[in-house]
């Protein structure tokens, strides 16, 4: 395969080789893990910046007005200009807050989404973490989340923050079910949980579109359970700000607030790039069965490329309802997933498995 | 009980949670009270004051023509509908002619003015149920209004435009041509509504069926305006006791007959179609004239009591003036639409959720300095 080229073990192998060359196994692999940590700080760091500002720029275009303009070139210094103040800002706590877990709560949620991360492909050779549960890892680390969203809303003291805290708490749980399920239709197809064979068996061409039609399902039930539970809009039910003023974070100023806001669109990248390994093949390039030529072309791609444009496609599709849909009503919101999403998920996988039992697939 | 105590109880209790003076989606300085049984709610007491001037009482202290300026500081976005009230009401007492021009100028400026208050709420209430897109649509089209009301009378929020006897000003010379464009242009808008708004499914399900109010209570009630005549209540104020050029012009008054949040937002829609047809049978036929009355520079109203009403985008205004032949009025009661529709919301919002109550006060269409004045 052509794509070969773009083997990031080479540079990683190197590294390890040339690490190995001056010290001894241990102090190799603290080293290693440091870098891995630093890289991924930056990342998490330059995520943040990149995604508020898509955001930002996404739904002014939506609104029919220009988003910031006037920091850096057409505004693209103003998140960084965000940042810098929230660093600057006065961390407020309330009188009655629980202090230690009122300072526990958005480490929580940022530790979840910085674990989450971890196990995220992102080029061939390219993974912090190549777990062979990979997909079992990422659905349970993403749900340690919520413990964070309940801690804040139960230390703030506030009545607004509780309701959002309990809302977010039983939004979250419930549409865990879903993600799960969608991404369980994937793997009744490719017979493993690790990503990087999920990968490898989309040499020929990506799940969605060899999948039939469950696969469609399944994906379009990912992005509704998926948008749920990263607390977006429509689902941003713990946050809700015409009803409960700002939800659980209401009491957050500071970095302490920045923290769920940067945890918040980091975990809408992990769900976009979970999405876009399980169905539109992660950074495996555009292949169609028997057609040689066109598959080689693709190949030339450098597959990060093809990651990220996957991801920020969904993560658009992600904005643009975010930016057009009214919020539900938190007994529709359940109504919607335990009475509609989770038979049609159940009834989905039997299906999946009928296709894959009978080797219907292509 | 203490606090200590309280905290120790094995008991249950209510859960309390104060919604306003700030908070966003009350529109203003508006406190409720809300008793919460979990997400439901069980009893919603609104609190007034918090933005109260005293407007009735100043009226006693001013003049006749200093009144007017009062009232569009009470329901700022229907400031020309208040100003024509109180100056049909002075007009009344004096017992003057008003120009066809002026009359028929006034309900060109009424109409527009109804216009962009319901672009207002139109906006106001998307971003209320969390689609904030909405709100900027609104506020685009409403833009041109505004555009229009700054070239006529100077002002972009409190317009005063009619004074007792007429208007302060005539038209400007391109008023015809930006009306028009701006119905053209509109006319082309409003079905963008329907397709962001109305046709959304999660839209459909926050409204339908939620805070239904009966005939019967928006009779007794006295919730007038849209949200009345979204329970089936003919209460035009236009077509009951028509005032200015409202009696030669054609329309309907819309009405439904559910009472839900629903009917209350699709009554506001059509109202916009017809307040749009309304100005289209106007806008060629200003008869020339005076565009005022000549009126004392000291209006001194005989021993009389007046009442006159008009029709708000929030509904029925009335204005009593009680004078005792002085140059201010010995009395000055109004009879705002928003305190009336207000009284209805216990009735509406018990047993709904949190989000139901955002979602009726937004289609009750409250402004809050109209409540307490």
């Amino acid at each position: 395969m052509k794509f070969d080229i773009y083997d990031f073990s080479v540079l990683t192998s190197s590294i390890h080789e040339l690490l190995r060359s001056v010290m001894g196994e241990t102090s190799v692999m603290i080293t290693e893990m440091v870098i891995v940590g630093i890289v991924f700080l930056t990342l998490f760091s330059v995520l943040g910046l990149v995604l508020i500002y898509i955001e930002r720029k996404v739904c002014a275009f939506f609104q029919q007005r220009l988003g910031p303009m006037r920091v850096g070139f057409w505004g693209t210094a103003q998140t960084v200009a965000d940042a810098i103040k929230l660093l600057l800002k006065e961390p407020l706590m309330t009188k009655s807050a629980d202090k230690f877990l009122f300072n526990l709560a958005p480490f929580i949620i940022i530790i979840s989404s910085f674990m989450a991360i971890a196990a995220v492909p992102f080029a061939l050779g390219l993974q912090a973490l190549d777990l062979n549960i990979g997909v079992f890892y990422v659905t349970a680390i993403s749900s340690i989340g919520v413990a964070g969203i309940l801690i804040a809303g139960w230390a703030s003291n506030n009545k607004y923050s509780l309701i959002g805290a309990i809302r977010s708490g039983a939004q979250i749980v419930s549409y865990e079910l879903s993600v799960g399920l969608s991404i369980l239709t994937i793997v009744v197809l490719t017979g493993s949980l690790q990503f990087s064979e999920i990968i490898e068996s989309q040499r020929d061409g990506w799940w969605i579109f060899r999948g039939h039609i469950p696969a469609f399902i399944a994906f379009v039930i990912f992005l509704i359970a998926g948008t749920a539970e990263t607390n977006r809009g429509p689902f941003d039910l713990a946050e809700a700000e015409s009803e409960l003023t700002a939800g659980f974070h209401t009491e957050y100023s500071g970095m302490k607030f920045a923290f769920f806001f940067l945890a918040e669109f980091v975990n809408m990248f992990i769900i976009s790039a979970i999405g876009a390994t399980m169905f539109l093949g992660g950074w495996m390039p555009l292949h169609f069965g028997e057609l040689t030529s066109f598959n080689e072309i693709m190949d030339f791609i450098p597959p990060l490329f093809w990651f990220l444009g996957k991801t920020f496609f969904i993560i658009f599709i992600m904005m643009w309802f975010k930016w057009t849909f009214p919020r539900l009503r938190i007994d529709q919101l359940l109504t919607l997933e335990w009475k509609y999403l989770l038979p049609i998920n159940l009834i989905n996988i039997l299906i999946m498995a009928f296709i894959v039992l009978m080797g219907w697939h292509f | 009980m203490s606090v200590k105590e309280v905290q120790n109880s094995k008991e249950s209790q209510e859960y309390f949670v104060n919604m306003g003076p700030q908070h966003p989606s009350t529109h203003g300085v508006l406190r409720l009270l809300l008793t919460l049984d979990g997400e439901t709610i069980t009893n919603v007491e609104p609190h007034l004051g918090y933005i109260h001037r005293s407007i009735e009482k100043m009226c006693e202290r001013d003049s006749y023509q200093q009144i007017v300026h009062l009232t569009d500081r009470m329901d700022y976005l229907s400031c020309h509908m208040n100003n024509e009230a109180v100056c049909l009401a002075v007009e009344k007492g004096l017992e003057m002619e008003i120009p066809e021009r002026v009359k028929v100028i006034r309900t060109i400026i009424s109409e527009l003015t109804r216009l962009s208050s319901h672009q207002l709420w139109w906006g106001v209430m998307g971003m209320d149920l969390g689609a904030i897109t909405s709100f900027l649509y609104g506020f685009r089209d409403r833009e041109m209004i505004t555009d229009i009301f700054e070239e006529t009378c100077g002002a972009r929020l409190t317009m005063n435009y009619n004074i007792p006897g007429g208007l302060m000003f005539d038209i400007p010379s391109n008023f015809q041509t930006k009306v028009k464009e701006f119905i053209i242009h509109f006319r082309k808008k409003l079905p963008e509504y329907d397709q962001l708004m109305t046709n959304n499914i999660i839209f459909r399900n926050r409204t339908e069926g939620v805070g239904i109010l009966t005939k019967e209570d928006a009779i007794s009630y006295g919730v007038t305006g849209p949200s009345g005549r979204a329970s089936g209540w003919n209460n035009d104020i236009r077509k009951i006791k028509p005032y200015s050029a409202y009696d030669r012009v054609e329309f309907k008054e819309i009405t439904y007959t559910k009472g839900d949040s629903f009917a209350r937002y699709k009554v506001r829609i059509d109202e916009m179609w017809e307040s749009m047809n309304i100005i289209e049978q106007l806008i060629d036929n200003i008869p020339e004239g005076n565009y005022k009355e000549k009126t004392r520079v000291v209006i001194k109203l005989p021993k009389t009591e007046i009442y006159q009403s008009v029709e708000t985008a929030r509904g029925e205004l009335g204005v009593y003036i009680n004078s005792d032949g002085k140059k201010s009025p010995y009395r000055v009661k109004f009879r705002s639409p928003g305190l009336s529709n207000l009284n209805a919301l216990n009735s509406m919002a018990k047993g709904g959720k949190i989000a139901d109550l955002v979602t009726i006060m937004s289609t009750i269409d409250l402004v809050i300095p109209d409540i307490d004045r």
